[in-house]
């Protein structure tokens, strides 16, 4: 029985509204949806990421643990609130610092720091940190929000925009930084027209089951929905991001493999779905016995077509290892095992589809909008130009959203409907169903001589890759190509196997496997040094890859930077053990320790072709227009492909006008992953610059010197006395409507492995190591690390502030996956049992750029993303190593392990 | 659909509670991540409306907090050094957002073993009181936790405070908390303590494990082997067999049994180091 609403009276940031709503209903759902204040973000709707942070009468509350009645008659205060048209001083502040990365925590941020510099003007570090404390932030590493947040006082103005030429190297705050922190950016839960039609899916309880739909009309008949299921799917109801191993279906038709996994969706009006008990729809399950780690056999094969469930087989082998590691002086082996990570970014996955005459745009969260377009297509019975991908910004990434999520199913929605579909995953949904770092169980065995020189060196790990291959190829191949870490060695055997199970599909997840294989090697490399007599970092100095070196897949090596990360690192090093040595020299419960370990990561995809396509234009009207079709999931694509475009084509950056990845608009930049944007988009930047510099140049006679000058239409081009005008309103329209273009593609050189992994599999490589400082509670297995020294080899800086948003966001999640996380199917699906470091777990970062050109990247550079998550876990172990003796062999190195750990040190 | 009800008055919110079943609401911050929905889920009763539920008193049999005090609330209140270990607690529960609504009194009605609130109040001797529109009745805090997220409150009685007696208060708290990270983490284990002292020598103790058995619970044994020590003394004291015969931890995603043992034995050496060192500073 339905009786009318309640009407509350709210008053938001000064302004009286009047809704109906249930007061039970949480305040932040009332704010995004029934006053479209959508710049407060939900992220858990539990308390527990406070994305959702407004303030209640000044103080600092989550929207999703209000019910609006505790709203009626208070004083509301939302992101808002904060500003006008422009950022106010904490807005600025947050630019000013590169606080704002994917931007779904900043209005959160920016409220909890709000109410606390309102009653402490100014605060303390640790103040600042305890009141964001309750603020989950999955991009920066916090060092840069507490940094905005103690430098809102100053409030100094923005740097001046690079002048022509100067643009790569520049401080530059984000060119699309704005909408994040005024809370006007469009994500995928926030774009929302008049007759949008809600879905929500039908999950799986069980990690395995057959199952029978039952009278789903009569259900949506009495529940006044919509269902579709398998039987509506008008194309192939399979999709996968490698083609050949596409095994997943949009909607399982008779059998589910993992927990979570969709077998209907149900269509509604807000109210209506709102209301809806979907508990009730008609489903029976015939659950199946479930293995969804890699210790029992499964009761029957995941799919047909692998009877041993083995997904694929990575392989990478030169000279002798056995006889080599038969012969070395010192070996040191290990075992280890690690967890399913999460990726935990703080908006759950969201978006919305309608139709636009034939065309079925998808408007959603995306690290690949192409792949997204291609596999929506052939599920969905469509022409791939029948749909167009139109990249909604991102709450996170960090390869969470390079596979298909709601795209098929609002897509289905909306074609079946007719009306907008808009889908926003519930946070246990999205954690319950989306791609996790692959679990790895490895076995490693190194050698080196009596100085120290590696020998050779064994890996063999099993990787759980779980229900459906998703990226389970990519890991399986880059992980033997990686296992030896940055160092010679020339007799190698790596071999990796991913294994289908039952538990949640393992995918992308920032470094592809290699954070998982650079701690066993990290972990034998300290045995060795030790064993050697040498200092670890000198250890590790010795072994280096240098230029001209071969890897262990025989690719001659150019521009490799390991040698100067590690140089960067002595004296901090140096300054380290001396500082752990004096505080251990006293006796006590805490002891102090301090760890190295590196990283290399070859960027792009593995001996496969991955190229990105830039367009730049000049319209009749004086706009110059980059297509930017690299996907910017907060890393600062839009920021960094621009600086370099700009110095390419000699026009500021101030004069860029941006379309992004949309695919009805912008030329394919290929996926945002395995570090490949900065070099291989940014490369077809600078080629598409050059070009269209070239092109103007050839108009005017004039020579490669000449300066341009965009002034309204006219384009002035001059060199020493020389001037040339081009008129631009003169010019006749061209391509894609443009008066002058270019458009240049660029595709990494590689050459594929052979049956040894043999070959070049990548055209660039990036390197960095980090330092690890950290004291042990030995009494209760506690770790605090408090300082991390980074250098990291980018070949070319292209913007200092956004790289070094990167390393602090990597090391986050690097001791994320050393001491906390640990993602368990079923029972973590919350961000309270699910944990990620909050501001009081960070360390203070120190950040070493180093430039040492690639001979082949764009201006010298080098891809970052992954490789600054690689060295944290190996540094932390290898330091907690250092200060207890205790040698951790599953992560996350929770205190009860480190407590064992250190006891088993001891032989107690 | 569901009902909500939002009462300004304590007798009326009682005679709602006696006409049928109702899911009491404070803070919220516990009732809300049950459910994914948009929604309070049930009929509910909100008490946050009446006034007279909310704040801390004194009066002649000692400290009030009411039903509807929030953590914040407790953590600013000025109150004596017995109090110090609660009102620790108060600035370390969840957040800033969680301590500005949530409730004391909901931590004790949803009766998870983790709770902060528990090991605290159990130290301070405290009882809950009982109301429903028949009568009034006070359990002692851990007659009213009866397992793992289960209390004796019946269904038509409504927890309007939990109740401090003044002889309860006396001494200095001390709150230590153990979790795998900083800030919104619930706790592998905790030690709440309050200790008395004259002479440099204990004259009274009252420790509270939480995390490590269904319900939190105090340490007599070791409540005894501490009285009338010197202060220096005490942490060496307290050993693993003094503190496990009253605990029995779980194997969880966040610790083993053994670990929440150790760790159990190790936080209340801390807090007796920490209450010691406070002392000679003081002194």
């Amino acid at each position: 029985m339905n009786r009318p609403l309640e009407t509350i009276s709210l008053t938001v940031n000064g302004t009286t509204h009047t809704v109906a709503a249930a007061p039970g209903r949480r305040l932040s759902d009332v704010l995004r949806e029934d006053l479209r204040l959508f710049g407060t973000k939900v992220g858990c709707d539990a308390g527990d990421c406070g994305a959702c942070t407004v303030l209640l009468n000044g103080a600092a509350v989550c929207g999703c643990l209000t019910p609006v009645s505790h709203a009626e008659g208070a004083r509301i205060e939302t992101v808002e609130g904060l500003s006008t048209s422009d950022p106010g001083p904490l807005q600025r502040a947050f630019l000013r610092h590169g606080a704002a990365q994917c931007g779904i925590c900043s209005p959160g941020m920016l409220m909890a720091a709000t109410a606390l510099l309102r009653d402490t003007p100014g605060p303390t570090r640790a103040q600042v940190e305890t009141a964001l404390g309750g603020v989950l932030c999955r991009c920066t590493g916090y060092a840069k929000i507490i940094d905005a947040v103690l430098d809102v006082a100053a409030d100094r103005p923005a740097p001046a925009m690079p002048d022509v030429g100067h643009a790569v190297g520049a401080r530059l705050e984000r060119l699309d930084g704005a909408p994040k922190v005024l809370g006007t950016e469009i994500y995928g839960a926030d774009h929302v027209p008049p007759g949008t039609l809600e879905v929500r899916a039908i999950r799986s309880p069980h990690h395995a089951a057959t199952f029978s739909i039952g009278d789903t009309a009569a259900w949506s008949g009495k529940a006044s929905a919509q269902v579709f299921t398998a039987a509506d799917i008008p194309g192939e109801n399979c999709y996968g991001t490698i083609p050949a191993f596409a095994d997943q279906p949009a909607l399982a038709e008779s059998r589910v493999r993992q927990r979570g996994e969709a077998i209907a969706i149900v269509v509604a009006d807000r109210a209506t779905m709102d209301g809806l008990d979907l508990d009730g729809f008609p489903v029976t399950w015939a659950p199946e016995p479930a293995s969804i780690d890699l210790d029992t056999e499964p009761a029957r094969p995941l799919h047909d077509n692998r009877p041993d469930n083995l997904l694929i087989r990575g392989f990478v082998q030169t000279g002798d290892a056995d006889a080599a590691l038969a012969t070395a002086t010192h070996t040191a082996s290990l075992e280890f095992e690690t967890a399913y990570v999460e990726h935990a970014c703080v908006e759950p996955e969201a978006g919305i589809a309608w139709l636009d005459g034939d065309t079925l745009c998808i408007q959603a969260c995306t690290q690949a909008p192409v792949m997204d377009r291609d596999d929506c297509a052939r599920v969905l019975g469509l022409p791939q130009t029948a749909v167009r991908i139109i990249p909604a910004a991102a709450g996170g990434g960090f390869g969470a959203k390079l596979d298909l999520s709601l795209q098929p199913l609002i897509g289905l929605a909306a074609l079946k409907t007719g009306r907008p579909c808009r889908m926003v995953y519930t946070r246990a949904e999205s954690m319950a169903t989306t791609t996790k770092r692959h679990p790895a169980r490895m076995r490693a065995r190194i050698g080196c001589d009596a100085d120290g020189r590696v020998a050779a060196m064994t890996f063999d790990g099993d990787f759980n890759t779980g229900a459906y291959a998703s990226w389970g190829p990519t890991v399986a191949i880059r992980i033997p190509v990686h296992a030896s870490g940055p160092f010679r060695t020339p007799n190698y055997r790596a071999k990796a196997r991913a294994m289908h199970s039952n538990g949640p599909t393992s995918g992308a997840f920032r470094g592809f496997g290699v954070p998982q294989t650079a701690i066993v090697q990290e972990i034998l490399y300290d045995d060795l040094a030790g064993a050697a007599g040498l200092d670890r970092l000198e250890f590790r100095r010795l072994n280096a890859l240098r230029d001209g070196d071969r890897t262990v897949c025989g690719q001659k090596l150019r521009g490799a930077g390991i040698v100067e990360c590690l140089d960067a690192l002595r004296a901090p090093w140096a300054r380290a053990l001396a500082g752990a040595g004096a505080f251990n020299a006293a006796a006590g419960t805490v002891r102090r320790g301090v760890g190295v370990a590196t990283c290399w990561y070859g960027c792009g995809n593995t001996g496969l072709p991955n190229p990105s396509t830039v367009r730049i234009g000049l319209t009749a009207r004086g706009a110059l227009v980059l297509h930017q079709g690299a996907a910017d999931v907060g890393q600062g694509a839009n920021t960094a492909i621009t600086q370099i475009a700009a110095d390419a084509l000699g026009l500021p950056v101030a004069q860029f006008t941006l379309v992004g990845p949309d695919t009805a608009l912008t030329p394919d930049c290929g996926k945002t992953s395995a570090s490949r944007q900065t070099f291989v988009t940014g490369k077809a930047a600078m080629l598409a610059g050059q070009a269209l510099r070239r092109t103007i140049l050839s108009q005017t006679n004039m020579g490669d010197g000449a300066a341009l000058h965009l002034d309204g239409t006219r384009l002035i081009v001059s060199e020493g006395q020389g001037r040339h005008e081009i008129g631009l309103c003169t010019l006749p329209i061209a391509e894609n409507g443009y008066v002058l273009s270019a458009e240049q593609t660029y595709d990494p050189p590689t050459r594929g492995l052979d049956e040894n992994g043999q070959g070049e599999p990548y055209a660039v490589y990036g390197y960095g190591a980090h330092v690890a400082e950290l004291e042990v509670d030995t009494a209760l297995g506690t770790t605090r690390v408090h300082r991390i020294t980074a250098a990291h080899d980018l070949g070319r800086v292209v913007n200092p502030l956004l790289s070094e948003g990167q390393v602090e966001g990597g090391v986050a999640q690097g001791l994320g996956m050393a001491l906390m996380e640990e993602y368990f199917a079923g029972r973590t699906e919350n961000l309270h049992d699910y944990l990620i470091p909050t501001t009081g777990d960070m360390p203070r970062i120190d950040t070493i750029l180093i430039e040492k050109p690639d001979p082949e990247g764009p201006m010298g550079v080098k891809g970052l993303g992954e490789h600054v998550l690689i060295p944290t876990a190996p540094a932390i172990l290898n330091a907690i190593r250092h200060a207890t003796g205790a040698r951790i062999t599953r992560l996350p190195a929770l205190p009860h392990r480190v407590l064992a750990a250190i006891r088993a040190s001891h032989g107690t | 659909m569901a009902t909500y009800h939002r009462p300004t008055d304590l007798t009326e919110a009682l005679d709602l509670l006696g006409t049928s079943p109702l899911t009491v609401a404070a803070g919220c911050t516990d009732l809300y991540p049950t459910t994914q929905a948009k929604s309070l889920q049930g009929d509910i009763l909100d008490i946050t409306a009446i006034a007279s539920l909310r704040g801390i008193t004194l009066d002649g049999a000692g400290w009030r907090i009411g039903a509807a005090t929030t953590w914040a609330d407790i953590g600013r209140a000025d109150l004596p050094p017995g109090f110090a270990g609660l009102q620790q607690a108060a600035r370390e529960v969840g957040s800033v957002q969680i301590q500005n609504v949530g409730t004391i009194v909901g931590n004790l009605c949803t009766a998870s073993p983790a709770g902060d609130g528990a090991p605290c109040l159990l130290t301070l001797d405290a009882s809950v009181e009982l109301r429903s529109t028949a009568a009034t009745r006070v359990l002692a805090l851990h007659e009213f936790l009866t397992g793992a997220r289960q209390t004796a409150a019946r269904p038509d009685e409504l927890v309007t405070a939990t109740l401090i007696p003044a002889s309860a208060t006396a001494g200095t708290g001390q709150f230590e908390k153990l979790g795998a990270r900083r800030y919104l983490v619930i706790s592998i284990a905790m030690a709440a303590l309050r200790l008395q002292t004259g002479a440099g020598r204990i004259t009274g103790a009252a420790i509270a494990i939480g995390a490590c058995s269904p319900t939190a619970t105090r340490l007599p044994e070791l409540e005894t082997a501490l009285t009338g020590l010197p202060l220096p003394d005490a942490p060496r004291t307290v050993t693993r067999d003094l503190i496990a015969r009253r605990l029995d931890p779980i194997d969880d995603i966040r610790a083993d049994r053994d670990y929440r043992i150790d760790a159990a034995t190790e936080l209340v050496r801390r807090g007796l180091a920490n209450l010691t060192v406070a002392k000679e500073a003081a002194a």
